[in-house]
């Protein structure tokens, strides 16, 4: 399997260019890297969200493999089924080639309304890979927060006014939710560090058994940075360890990446508009407890690492 | 000198201000096309006056939300499109059954399904009267302009607050999305309702023992009154009962508050009705083009009238059907194939013939459309 660039770099992407996802987008970057990472035929199921409607859009597809768009909440139920089904005609004989099935969605279809179908599918042991490309709001509606928008952020529901300063609450740590479900294989991944998602999406799609991949995705649209930033901002996301590189391989934990040197999780936030309110000073104890909630989680993986050693 | 109150606001936006100024002072929400800004805008406004706004994690969680805040006593609202409609149907059918008074907004898109997110569409019509299982009562508002959705949006909660049914605000992508003048009222101009709380001692409350009015007294949830609510069949105690004849009673009773209290939720608009041959009937933004219509069809002579009806369901039927001795042919536009021209059809009662224009391509009715139509069968 190939890991090089020269070698990636041939391989055939289902997801082709001419798609109408935005300038900068982080989606089409992490899933044409993912798909590069299949040997495969892949069949795509993909949740209600940006890339859905952006490589869609009729007459004209993005997609050169098999593809289905369920209504918001439904891929990963809908694909357990096609997987399901295609097991069932290989043991009867009727089917001899070998099939991946990928599963897309945003974090708004896979933290919030797509949980209950997804803990589902991990539960059942689906021979499937769920990749949820994070980019921490509802891009697609116009930028609503989800469960995956970080505290304080601004959003269209989440407004930075003169009673609420941004999204009240964390994040909810949905990587740790689905390695609760005791998975085959589960992964947090960036596109800034594109060798480690390749080899992590290999490994979810040649491990039998459900696998997830949470990718961080920056939005310039909703983060509001420039279409420029896109493979920056993820980097940095890394390095500050507000999106740390992990893989849970059946139990075991292990981080795939450490910073050399961490990066203050505000080296990150002062380059996106959504953050710009908590560099007032009434709001610094805002940016403290970010701080403090990167720390608490990278000294949580760290213990969760050596705890699997 | 009277205050300039006319403003210029987007059709959610007006539900948004008309809700709130009717006292709502709770929104749970899950953003969908084309109603987010409804959310956004309460998600800035509520805050502002000691309200709550939340975001769920999906449609169901919306609706069970408001369910619960209303019971604890405060005027509660949701919003949504076709999809999201789709995924409230089990809670609201919960609301129907234990009396909650709360209001549903659904702004609709092209369906079924993920459909067509940014058209138009009166594709919900029968879903919003029979959405969820069983017979059920509800109330289904539909406004034709921005300035008819604030009203609207107000008299939903007057409804809801005073007959304890659920209050489904039915818009369509245009009437959602277009700006237009609102005339801003103030609270004492809304015909406003506080639900009817009980005036028994916490020991003697039965939440659902009809005082002959039909309407049970509501407590809110911590106030002293301990009482149980299910999505069971349940006797006046509120707790389950499946006896045959406590569950007639009770079916009997949620559908005739419908039918006693007509006035309180029937808003319709005649226009030449009185001398008509051809009657127009339409609701929601076709009325708009139908109006245009009809207007050019009576500057010609034709005895053309509109029946436009903003009250959906229960229909006006009574009042259609007065009708139907003058009137020998009704064309109704609709933005579907033709969900409220059967129910016409069956209220003329082969009196007078019926001809639907149906659009199902997302696209709004051209005045021409049904002028021409009006030509054809005049």
């Amino acid at each position: 399997m190939a890991t090089n660039l020269a070698d990636l770099a041939k391989k055939e992407i289902t997801l082709t260019g001419g798609h109408r996802l935005c300038a900068g987008c982080g989606a089409s970057i992490v899933v044409r890297q993912i798909l590069a990472a299949s040997d495969a035929p892949v069949v795509a199921g993909v949740s209600t969200g940006c890339l859905e409607v952006a490589t869609t859009i009729f007459p004209y597809s993005a997609w050169a493999n098999p593809l289905i768009h369920n209504a918001f909440e439904n891929v990963a139920a809908t694909i357990s089924g096609a997987e399901t089904a295609f097991q069932a005609l290989k043991q009867q004989g009727k089917i001899d080639k070998e099939m991946k099935f990928i599963a897309f969605g945003g974090d708004g279809g896979t933290y919030d309304i797509g949980l209950q179908s997804l803990s589902g599918a991990m539960e059942r042991g689906h021979d499937m890979v769920y990749v949820c490309y994070d980019n921490g709001a509802y891009m697609n509606t116009g930028i609503q927060r989800s469960s995956a928008t970080p505290l304080g952020a601004e959003t269209t529901t989440s407004p930075a006014g003169t009673k609420v300063p941004g999204k009240p609450r964390h994040r909810k740590d949905l990587t740790g939710i689905i390695a609760a479900h005791n998975v085959a294989y589960a992964a947090q991944a960036s596109p800034s560090h594109w060798r480690d998602m390749v080899v992590k999406a290999q490994k979810a799609l040649t491990i039998k058994g459900p696998a997830f991949l949470n990718v961080i995705a920056p939005c310039p649209r909703g983060w509001r940075a420039r279409p420029e930033e896109t493979i920056d901002l993820a980097r940095l996301a890394v390095d500050t360890a507000y999106w740390p590189l992990y893989e849970v391989d059946d139990g075991v934990w292990k981080i795939t990446y450490t910073p050399r040197e961490r990066k203050p999780v505000s080296e990150w936030l002062k380059r996106q508009g959504r953050f710009r309110h908590l560099f007032k000073e009434e709001n610094e104890h805002i940016l403290d407890e970010l701080q403090k909630d990167v720390d608490r989680n990278w000294e949580r993986l760290q213990k969760m690492q050596s705890l699997s050693e | 000198m009277s205050e300039n109150r006319l403003r210029l606001m987007q059709g959610n936006e007006a539900v948004a201000e008309g809700a709130l100024a009717a006292g709502c002072r709770f929104f749970a929400g899950y953003p969908i096309t084309p109603s987010s800004e409804i959310a956004e805008h309460l998600a800035n406004r509520l805050p502002e006056v000691g309200g709550r706004f939340i975001q769920m994690e999906d449609e169901i969680a919306s609706m069970a939300a408001v369910v619960g805040s209303s019971l604890t006593g405060v005027k509660s609202m949701t919003a949504t499109s076709g999809p999201g409609f789709s995924l409230k149907q089990e809670n609201l059918g919960f609301a129907c059954l234990t009396e909650t008074p709360v209001v549903i907004v659904n702004v609709q898109r092209m369906g079924p399904s993920t459909g067509m997110p940014t058209s138009p569409s009166q594709g919900d019509v029968m879903q919003s009267r029979w959405g969820t299982h069983g017979d059920h009562p509800i109330v289904v508002l539909s406004p034709a302009s921005v300035d008819e959705a604030y009203r609207a949006a107000a008299r939903s909660f007057y409804i809801s607050e005073k007959l304890r049914v659920p209050v489904v605000l039915l818009l369509d992508e245009v009437i959602g999305h277009m700006r237009e003048g609102v005339q801003v009222l103030t609270p004492d101009e809304f015909s406003r309702a506080e639900r009817k709380k009980p005036t028994v001692s916490p020991e003697d409350y039965q939440p659902y023992s009809d005082d002959g009015s039909g309407i049970p007294p509501l407590a809110n949830f911590g106030e002293g009154y301990r009482y149980h609510v299910t999505g069971l069949f349940h006797d006046e105690t509120g707790f389950p009962n499946l006896d045959p004849e406590v569950a007639d009673e009770l079916m009997r009773r949620l559908m005739d508050k419908l039918d006693r209290y007509r006035d309180v939720y029937q808003w319709t608009e005649h226009t030449g009705t009185e001398d008509a041959r051809v009657l127009v009937f339409a609701h929601g933004s076709p009325s708009r083009a139908a109006r245009s219509a009809v207007r050019q069809a009576r500057e010609e002579g034709m005895r053309v009238g509109q029946f436009r009806t903003v009250s959906l369901w229960p229909f006006p039927e009574d009042e259609l059907r007065r009708l139907s001795d003058t009137v020998e042919v009704v064309v109704v536009p609709e933005m579907n194939l033709g969900q409220i021209r059967l129910e016409i059809e069956r209220i003329m009662g082969g009196k007078a013939s019926v001809v639907g224009i149906h659009r199902t391509d997302g696209e709004l009715f051209k005045p021409s459309e049904i002028y021409e139509k009006i030509r054809e069968v005049y």
